[in-house]
């Protein structure tokens, strides 16, 4: 098997924790001064990149990471770099100027024929828009193979064999490089950063980009017509036996 | 020349103010352009069709215009027969080749471009299922489209409303892509019935390109309960199982007492209770069911993601600030190894 050149796109997104609140002028989601991390599904990604170096299971020559966004996404590309990832490349895009799936699939495109990458990890999906689109959208551009949901990932001769998550069960196929694979949760379990990996990623390489060096623009081709809060949902209290809930499903027509 | 002129009509056209109602206002832009009219893609497994996919169709019906049905696989014809009888379905395009059973997006992509192509569609509707997921943003990204993913309701032709982190926020979003791809939350749009329709079959173009990946083999979860996205009661389970012996010994009596399907929290499947399939939450099944019953599950907001769009929700959790009794309709604050057996009981002998 040729060596892997891997890109690794991450996105820096609220935390998972955080519970997100709808801004009064209902255009989207209250950010200033709130909790980011990495998207979880990324994490993901760079673990797997860093242990299919580990385990030798294929001959690794890069793990580059990659972020498009505001200044700060440099944090997560830190982050990631203190996991084991080599070099990072942050793609500056103004805050509020945020790239559409497709359009991120244009510019890691454009990346992964700048930096021969054969391999392309990213996760399923971003929690906060919840598209689920990046992975495959890229594989299209690329007319690369491509496997979604992953839970595992072996190198077989020159062949990739991935596990798929898919709505029954599991379902695994086989590929040649190059190929898209997106992660599904039950991948792996990603490492903290220990601090001395923290101190080396200060000084692991960064490069910093536009859309324009690349030769993408960002064209949005979705308007955000409002952003509102889910309906409240209100609880109906509780009960003291279980002959109280059986009554109440039946007064509420549940069963 | 007339193309020219088309274009410059359309161009002058999508110029002009956006009318509240796209419906009602004769200069929408993509009546201009083109008639609305949808393909609706249809899973097929092992030769019998996907009924839950037929959520698709439901989405499709609301756009208005035209509807036709995509279906590809090995004798595709029972399956192509059967979607036929659907209600409001006008066409059944089917593609009869082995190639597309498994639906691998590398050959399944191309095969959908060209009968979108060729039926000049503009809206292009799926599940968002595991199928869905995997090729619809392949096929919008080599037709230049931004798709829409996990739709929960249609405005217009134009405009869609869809949830965001994790549920936590509804966005509505205008597309202004020429051909849009759709992906439909099922529990938002039922499945339509198979009915009295009788739509005309037709073999749709088959590019046959080869596909870069090959099926290997799969493992599914079987079972005789009712299935977990679709049934109208589910009982869920969490870490208060404790093992995957507790969790069968005492979710799985309950759930037959009930009829209903089984679903687990992220909690119970990363500690082996459950299998991954059984799933409620954001990074799992989204379901909304008549009845849910969460069982030792403390209510985290990415599994509230699942399952807050339930019409009744009950709990048992031995902590009364459990999250999942704020939005749970009835609550019942105990431990779940005494409670959920004396209901199961209960519920057998009433």
């Amino acid at each position: 098997m040729s060596s892997l050149r891997i890109l690794v796109p991450i996105k820096r997104v609220i935390d998972y924790a955080v519970k997100p609140r709808v801004n009064k002028a209902q255009t989207g989601v209250e950010t200033a001064g709130v909790k980011h991390s990495m998207n979880p599904f990324d994490e993901l990604s760079i673990e797997e990149s860093v242990r299919i170096r580990e385990k030798k299971s294929a001959p690794v020559e890069d793990i580059c990471v990659i972020s498009a966004g505001p200044p700060k996404a440099q944090d997560v590309l830190r982050t990631a770099m203190a996991m084991g990832a080599d070099r990072g490349i942050h793609v500056d895009v103004k805050e509020g100027e945020d790239l559409e799936p497709l359009g991120v699939a244009k510019l890691l495109k454009a990346v992964v024929d700048k930096e021969k990458s054969n391999l392309v990890i990213l996760g399923k999906q971003s929690i906060d828009d919840d598209s689920a689109q990046t992975g495959p959208m890229l594989a299209g551009l690329l007319g690369w193979a491509q496997a979604t949901q992953a839970s595992e990932v072996k190198f077989e001769g020159d062949s990739v064999l991935v596990t798929k998550e898919v709505d029954g069960g599991v379902e695994t196929v086989k590929a040649k490089l190059p190929m898209v694979i997106t992660t599904d949760l039950r991948l792996n379990e990603p490492r903290y950063a220990s601090l001395p990996n923290i101190m080396k990623a200060k000084k692991k390489p960064l490069v910093k980009m536009s859309l324009s060096d690349l030769g993408v623009a960002n064209e949005r081709r979705l308007k955000v017509v409002k952003v509102t809060e889910p309906a409240p949902r209100q609880g109906g209290g509780k009960v003291e036996d279980v002959d109280g809930l059986i009554s109440k499903l039946k007064e509420l027509g549940a069963i | 020349m007339f193309s020219a002129a088309r274009t410059t009509a359309v161009r002058s056209a999508r110029n002009l103010p956006q009318a509240t109602s796209v419906f009602a206002s004769p200069y929408s832009p993509s009546a201009l352009h083109r008639l609305l009219s949808t393909l609706a893609v249809l899973e097929q497994r092992d030769g019998q069709l996907n009924h839950g996919s037929l959520s698709a169709v439901t989405a499709a019906r609301k756009l208005g215009g035209s509807v036709h049905a995509f279906v590809a696989g090995a004798n595709i014809n029972a399956v192509a027969n059967e979607a036929a009888k659907v209600d409001g379905v006008e066409k059944i395009i089917a593609v009869d080749n082995a190639a597309y059973d498994k639906g691998l997006p590398e050959n399944y992509a191309p095969l959908l471009l060209e009968n979108i192509k060729k039926g000049g569609y503009t809206h292009v509707v799926v599940g968002h299922t595991a199928f869905g997921k995997s090729l619809f943003p392949r096929v919008a990204a080599m037709l230049d489209s931004q798709q829409i993913s996990d739709i929960t309701a249609i405005e217009n032709e134009n405009t869609f409303v869809r949830p965001i982190y994790a549920g936590n926020a509804i966005a509505t979003v205008e597309s202004t892509d020429d051909i849009k791809f759709i992906t439909v939350r099922g529990t938002a749009f039922a499945a339509a019935e198979i009915g009295g329709g009788s739509a005309a079959v037709e073999a749709g173009v088959d590019p046959k390109v080869e596909s870069t990946s090959d099926w290997v083999s799969e493992d599914l979860a079987k079972s005789d309960r009712p299935d977990l996205a679709t049934a109208p009661k589910v009982v869920s389970g969490g870490r208060g199982l404790k093992s995957k012996e507790e969790f069968d010994r005492v979710m799985l009596p309950l759930a037959d007492s009930l009829g209903a399907a089984v679903g687990a929290s992220r909690a119970a499947v990363d500690s082996g209770y459950a299998d991954n399939s059984l799933q409620v939450g954001q990074t799992g099944k989204v379901v909304a069911p008549q009845l849910y019953m969460a069982v030792g599950i403390s209510g985290a907001i990415q599994h509230l993601a699942g399952m807050k769009d339930s019409k009744v929700i009950a709990a048992i959790n031995k902590d009364a600030d459990a999250p999942i009794f704020q939005v749970a309709d009835v609550g019942l604050v105990g431990d779940l190894f005494d409670k959920v057996p004396e209901l199961t009981e209960k519920l057998k002998s009433s």
